[in-house]
């Protein structure tokens, strides 16, 4: 179990279809999970996990550590693969015993059952007003570390973002970094068919951050972006970052990406999780094929 | 039990909660390192708040208008390890950012003290400003603990006894007027009711600013030779059930009072206990009907609702007949 550093992309992509099929594997043995959702974050967390955090699985309570706030809770299943493939905890207990009582693993991550977890999240909204509390905490000790947080595009329709957002940069809280999982879509909306946000990163340039618009399929550009992220340097505070990672739901798996509405959750069979894991192969083969 | 006396020289004694709690604070966060202090643009523009803030700018923050943000950022100081009060508004906080209280604060079990002003009808603000429900609200979140301290000591006493104390509070404390109600100095604890005046024909059962003009009233009945305990139930949640059966078995004749809406609030949780023990006594609870008052401040309200010292004299005397 010790600590994970993939310092090359290739083995990133690897990892990220590894995890892919850990999400899929659950929605056969654990039950219906949310799938699509935690399917496009997938890149971007498994970057930040296993290369950009320096995440130690044996020490996860380090005060200088760098946190993930998982705002968009009901990706809980991502977050779980990555422990789970991290030898934090047992595949078995999350595929025999999801959502049991008594057990560890639920639809939404609880902080005291599941080690690793910063905060038991699942309520849209509140990951980014917890971030500016570590933020300013780190800042008031000279803690440098950095504060993620992965949001849905659709989460943004929550109010209470944008009064974290505004707040963040009005005082230099430059030590977070606001990851936007753009997906296309919500659990009954594809993009722009309910809400029109026209244009998110100007949403956000608007509130004062430092926005960065990048294809969140490309693990090249994930880690090129996050490779550039500025230091976090109390003395001359620069503004908040926002990551728009750009995917679709369901991401690496064909059939669910053409009908993402219909993967908000979801179940495999033995045969469908077959069919699956060869797209995801196949996908992760291409994925191989992109160069920086 | 007595043991120490109340005060019952009317407005003279009148303290200023605000005052008295903001001086608290401010020496809170200057003499431990630990503890932060959040408000909703309530910090102003000069003062002794206005003076932490600038001086404490990662341990003194002011959210703006913006309660729910309040409540989760106060709870990821918590995480830290640091001692949060978050203070604003009661309608809100309690209300606008129960979400955040819910899962951030409850769910999530971190000790944070929110700190929810203008409790009851005391703003005289209106029905956006009043706050009649938090009682109901915290009494059914787990892991919360509610307290309505009746004066601003008493505030002094209850921040103190914060410190230590586990898991989220939720601090509700009314207009900031309020006349004392101990002149003297006593024990303090959450969880723990006081009985500030012993009587053996009835209990009234009180909260926040009901002590005081439950002592009002108590005296009033004294002169028409009724003999009339009063309780200062300082902790909603946790609630303390042997105060409330030791009252029922000694007296037999209970009245809650409180500034909050009559149902699910403090006569309601004394109810329920009555009924889980299985104590005979009756029960009258006076408090706001279960409607919204539109218009008015406290000192016409009050006397209006029949919660001033007079009118709980009367609603008492006719229940013990």
């Amino acid at each position: 179990m010790a600590k994970v550093n993939l310092k090359d992309v290739p083995a990133l992509i690897e990892k990220a279809g590894d995890i892919r099929k850990g999400i899929c594997r659950s929605a056969r043995y654990a039950g219906n999970v949310h799938i699509g959702g935690p399917l496009s974050a997938t890149d971007i967390t498994v970057a930040l996990y296993y290369k950009y955090m320096g995440f130690d699985p044996e020490d996860t309570e380090n005060p200088e550590r760098d946190m993930f706030i998982l705002s968009k809770g009901h990706n809980g299943i991502l977050l779980y693969s990555i422990f789970c493939d991290m030898g934090m905890h047992d595949w078995h207990e999350l595929w025999d015993n999801y959502n049991k009582i008594g057990h560890t693993f639920g639809p939404h991550p609880n902080r005291k059952l599941v080690r690793g977890i910063e905060v038991s999240t699942g309520s849209l909204g509140h990951g980014l007003n917890w971030c500016v509390g570590f933020a300013h905490a780190n800042r008031n000790e000279g803690i440098t570390s950095r504060i993620y947080c992965l949001l849905g595009d659709g989460e943004m329709e929550e109010g209470s973002n944008w009064e974290a957002i505004m707040y963040a940069a009005s005082h230099k809280l430059n030590n977070i970094v606001a990851i936007v999982d753009n997906n296309h879509c919500s659990a009954s909306f594809l993009s722009g068919e309910n809400i029109q946000w026209n244009s998110m990163a100007d949403c956000w340039r608007a509130f004062g951050w430092d926005v960065r618009e990048i294809d969140g399929t490309n693990m090249y550009e994930i880690d090129k972006t996050l490779a550039a992220l500025p230091a976090v340097d109390f003395d001359n505070p620069g503004k908040p970052v926002c990551i728009i990672s750009n995917t679709t739901k369901g991401q690496g798996v064909s059939y669910m990406m053409e009908r993402s509405y219909a993967w908000h959750i979801g179940g495999l069979d033995d045969e469908k999780l077959a069919e699956t894991e060869a797209l995801i192969e196949a996908y992760t083969a291409q994925q191989q094929e992109r160069k920086g | 039990m007595a043991g120490f006396t109340f005060n019952i020289t009317d407005m003279a004694a009148m303290m200023n909660a605000k005052d008295v709690v903001t001086k608290k604070i401010v020496e809170l966060v200057k003499e431990n390192p630990k503890v932060c202090y959040i408000n909703s643009d309530g910090t102003g523009h000069s003062g002794p708040i206005r003076d932490i803030y600038e001086a404490y700018p990662d341990r003194v923050l002011d959210v703006g208008i913006a309660e729910m943000n309040l409540v989760t950022v106060a709870a990821a100081m918590a995480k830290k390890g640091y001692i949060p009060f978050g203070q604003t508004f009661g309608p809100f906080l309690c209300v606008r950012a129960l979400d955040q209280i819910h899962n951030d604060l409850a769910y999530n079990d971190l000790p944070v003290r929110l700190i929810g002003t203008h409790g009851g009808l005391t703003s005289g603000y209106g029905p956006t400003h009043n706050t009649i429900v938090e009682f109901g609200i915290m009494n059914s979140i787990p892991n919360m603990t509610m307290i309505a301290p009746c004066d601003a000591n008493q505030c002094v006493k209850m921040l103190d006894a914060s410190l230590t104390y586990p898991g989220p509070i939720y601090i509700r404390i009314p207009r900031g007027e309020e006349p004392a109600v101990y002149n003297t100095d006593y024990d303090y604890q959450i969880g723990k009711a006081i009985e500030v005046k012993a009587g053996k024909d009835a209990t009234i059962i009180a909260t926040g600013s009901g002590v005081y003009n439950s002592l009002q009233a108590a005296l009033l009945l004294q002169e028409q030779g009724l003999d009339v305990a009063v309780i200062d139930m300082h902790t909603i949640k946790p609630i303390d059930k042997d105060a409330i059966v030791k009252a029922a078995q000694a007296t037999g004749n209970l009245i809650t009072v409180e500034d909050h809406n009559i149902l699910g609030g403090l006569g309601s949780i004394v109810a329920d206990v009555l009924m889980e023990a299985g104590v005979p006594a009756r029960l009258k609870k006076i408090g706001i009907p279960d409607t919204f008052i539109s218009l008015g401040y406290p000192e016409e309200i009050y006397p209006y609702l029949g919660f001033d010292g007079p009118g709980i004299a009367k609603t008492v005397l006719e229940f013990c007949k």
